[in-house]
């Protein structure tokens, strides 16, 4: 279970500026960022821009394409759903639609006491073992209506 | 580590017994790793577990080998609640059990296909260099290293290997344009970036043999001479990630990889680095610029990233399958590996069974199998039990063939001729409660979402697509939204840029041409039932 930092400018910056002499850089310290505060604040973008000597709007843009790097703060836990097609075969629609009905949320949806967050993703590559989801990095495939609760339940505890 | 106990198949007198729990995500989804800690916990010091990858039997997983005298002894699928039953049966010396599956290697799914690529995934412990070596691995390189890039270069050309990833084009010859290419600096870059839902035969093979992967990018270098690799690993595969690391840090300090390859004075290494969720990452061009730190916008070509690629450099992008396929080559010979196949299409492919089938997984076999023999003779029907109504091969962007087309062979040629691709070898069965004007809508959204922006037909197209079959699912003005459809396919097909709005069409026109009822309103169908 991760525990993410609060944001934090200041160490967000100290990231930035010990990997800023790698080729093509951004991406990785997206990544590091991501796992280390939970997402990345927009903050960071003119810190990366003048560390890389890149415009503001490169970095903004190189940001905000990836489905990856939020720009607010996950749930403790968050459970990637697929929504790609070797699920659908087997049900994933109605698995997700479960899911939001228990939790209260839609996609990208965080519950309101801040336990889990919903996301969709597009293949785990676990297809001969659909509907499945990632709960943080754990994968869990085969999952039905009826188990819905028990996904639930890992993903709380 | 392990090896220190028993050797290869056969349990050393009074050693603890070796036992296989796959370490494989799709093994860890089924609940490998609660398996893993039962055992561990019942067994404690009569085990020596070994966390190898998956033989690709899915619905087998999670399956856990015993090293007795008689060889590998497999049992599945194990759920953790099974193992004190398991032990107390006599499950380390290969005892009868109802979950007793007998010699792994004999199990029909997997006696019927002919493993070259897959040879060591779920044999091996995937992170032991000295059991890579002991299972013939590294001995391609060392072949290599006693060659000229050019005759290397020839021999992959003679193989006939074609890339895997989906576009099919000849490897060896997408070595020779790099390879002829001067420049300071050249780069092998592998794209890992395995998007198409129904595929994961690049994660497999990272995850349970991630040093044939080294291997043959390595290869790749000598040929092409290229001294820099990158793996660029889609984030939705952690497991892979990990292991990729983990792993070229093992061939780092094993002298694989680094300064001199394996002693013979050239260097070669690599680097992995991760998506970031975006689909369109796996178009060749659009990998580049990610790599390089930037929105995975798709590259106008020319120039070719052979010429010109990662950095401007001439850089061979190769997909994981294809440059896991060339220490066999390189090993066994071009002529070997060109023996099996059909037509163009040499070699093996690794399908990849999935979604609503009983018997998922993966199936490396020579090119030629047709499409109703992988779906009905080892996918065994649905496991809804349902009939199979169609079938998408090759991804997102593939088509979907009804039963009438069961009959195709993979080949990449003889799918083409019925308006589908191999692609990345992946087949995903639905059976009869599919609607297929859904899935139309489906792969329109899909492309919508996924859709770098740069180019108008993608970008636009995607939408109005999904907007207009909202339309046509609602009932509205059917027959001048199907002709709207139509043309819009036509103009993503000839106008995109790359694959993603270009091939977007496959799935949306094979859905209306096999299977019109689904397009016409709800109330008719009805009345017609």
């Amino acid at each position: 279970m991760p525990s993410f930092e609060r944001w934090d400018l200041a160490e967000a910056s100290k990231v930035v500026t010990a990997r800023a002499s790698e080729q093509g850089a951004t991406l990785e310290i997206f990544h590091e960022l991501a796992e280390r505060f939970g997402f990345v604040d927009r903050a960071i973008v003119p810190v990366v821009a003048e560390a890389l000597n890149l415009s503001r709007a490169e970095v903004y843009g190189t940001l905000t394409f990836y489905h990856d790097f939020r720009d607010h703060p996950p749930g403790r836990c968050t459970i990637k759903v697929c929504r790609a097609e070797a699920c659908q075969s087997r049900g994933a629609l109605a698995v997700s639609e479960e899911l939001f009905r228990k939790l209260g949320v839609g996609w990208h949806g965080t519950t309101d006491d801040g336990a889990i967050t919903v996301e969709p993703v597009y293949c785990l590559g676990l297809c001969a073992n659909a509907p499945a989801v990632l709960v943080n990095d754990e994968p869990l495939g085969d999952l039905r209506v009826e188990t819905v609760d028990e996904l639930i339940e890992e993903a709380r505890s | 580590m392990s090896a220190a106990f028993a050797n290869e198949n056969h349990q050393v007198a009074d050693g603890p017994v070796k036992v296989y729990v796959p370490i494989d995500a799709a093994a860890i989804a089924a609940g490998s790793n609660k398996v893993a800690r039962a055992l561990a916990a019942a067994a404690g010091e009569r085990i020596a577990m070994v966390r190898n990858g998956s033989r690709g039997l899915f619905w087998l997983e999670p399956m856990v080998e015993v090293v007795t005298p008689r060889g590998r002894i497999a049992y599945g699928p194990v759920k953790a609640a099974d193992v004190e039953g398991l032990l107390a049966a006599g499950m380390l010396e290969g005892a009868e059990h109802p979950l007793r599956l007998g010699r792994p290697e004999e199990i029909p799914y997997l006696a019927k296909q002919t493993r070259l690529t897959y040879e060591r995934v779920g044999i091996v412990d995937p992170l032991d260099i000295a059991d890579y070596r002991a299972h013939g691995g590294f001995l391609g390189l060392r072949n290599a290293i006693g060659m000229t890039g050019e005759a290397i270069t020839e021999q992959v050309t003679q193989s006939g290997l074609r890339g895997r990833g989906g576009a099919g084009f000849p490897t060896g010859i997408k070595w020779t344009t790099v390879r002829k290419a001067e420049a300071d600096q050249k780069y092998i870059v592998c794209n890992a970036d395995e998007g198409d839902s129904g595929t994961f035969a690049d994660r497999m093979v990272m995850e349970g043999d991630p040093f044939v992967l080294i291997e043959g990018m390595t290869i790749a270098g000598l040929a092409v001479g290229a001294t820099e690799g990158y793996i660029y690993i889609r984030s939705e595969y952690p497991h892979a990630v990990r292991t990729m690391r983990r792993a070229i840090e093992i061939a780092r300090a094993d002298g694989a990889l680094g300064g001199s390859v394996l002693g013979c004075g050239r260097a070669f290494d690599l680097h992995v680095r991760m998506g970031a969720g975006a689909y369109i990452c796996g178009e060749e061009t659009s990998l580049l610029e990610s790599l390089e730190g930037r929105r995975g916008v798709v590259r106008a070509k020319p120039p070719l990233p052979a010429l010109q690629g990662l950095w401007g450099k001439p850089t061979a992008v190769n997909n994981v399958v294809s440059l896991c396929s060339v220490p066999w080559i390189m090993t066994h010979g071009a002529k070997a590996y060109a023996d099996y196949g059909m037509g163009r299409s040499r070699g093996t492919l690794c399908i990849q069974l999935g979604g609503n089938v009983k018997y998922g997984g993966l199936i490396e076999l020579g090119f030629g199998v047709t499409l109703g023999e992988i779906v009905d003779d080892f996918g065994g029907g649905t496991i809804t039990g349902r009939p199979v109504k169609a079938a998408m091969c090759g991804g997102p962007l593939g088509a979907y063939f009804p039963r009438d087309l069961f009959d195709t062979p993979f080949d990449y040629e003889a799918f083409a001729a019925k308006g589908g691709l191999v692609g990345h070898g992946g087949v995903v069965v639905f059976d009869d409660t599919v609607d297929m004007a859904d899935q139309a809508r489906f792969a329109f959204h899909f492309c919508e979402t996924e859709s770098c922006g740069k180019c108008t037909p993608c970008r636009i197209g995607a939408t109005r697509g999904r907007e207009t079959m909202e339309k046509i699912i609602a009932g509205r003005d059917i027959e001048r939204n199907l002709t709207l459809i139509e043309d819009l396919c036509v103009t993503m097909t000839d106008g995109s840029l790359c694959a993603m709005g270009g091939l977007t069409p496959v799935p949306v026109k094979s859905a209306m041409t096999h299977f019109p009822e689904d397009f016409v309103p709800a109330e008719r169908k009805q009345a017609a039932e």
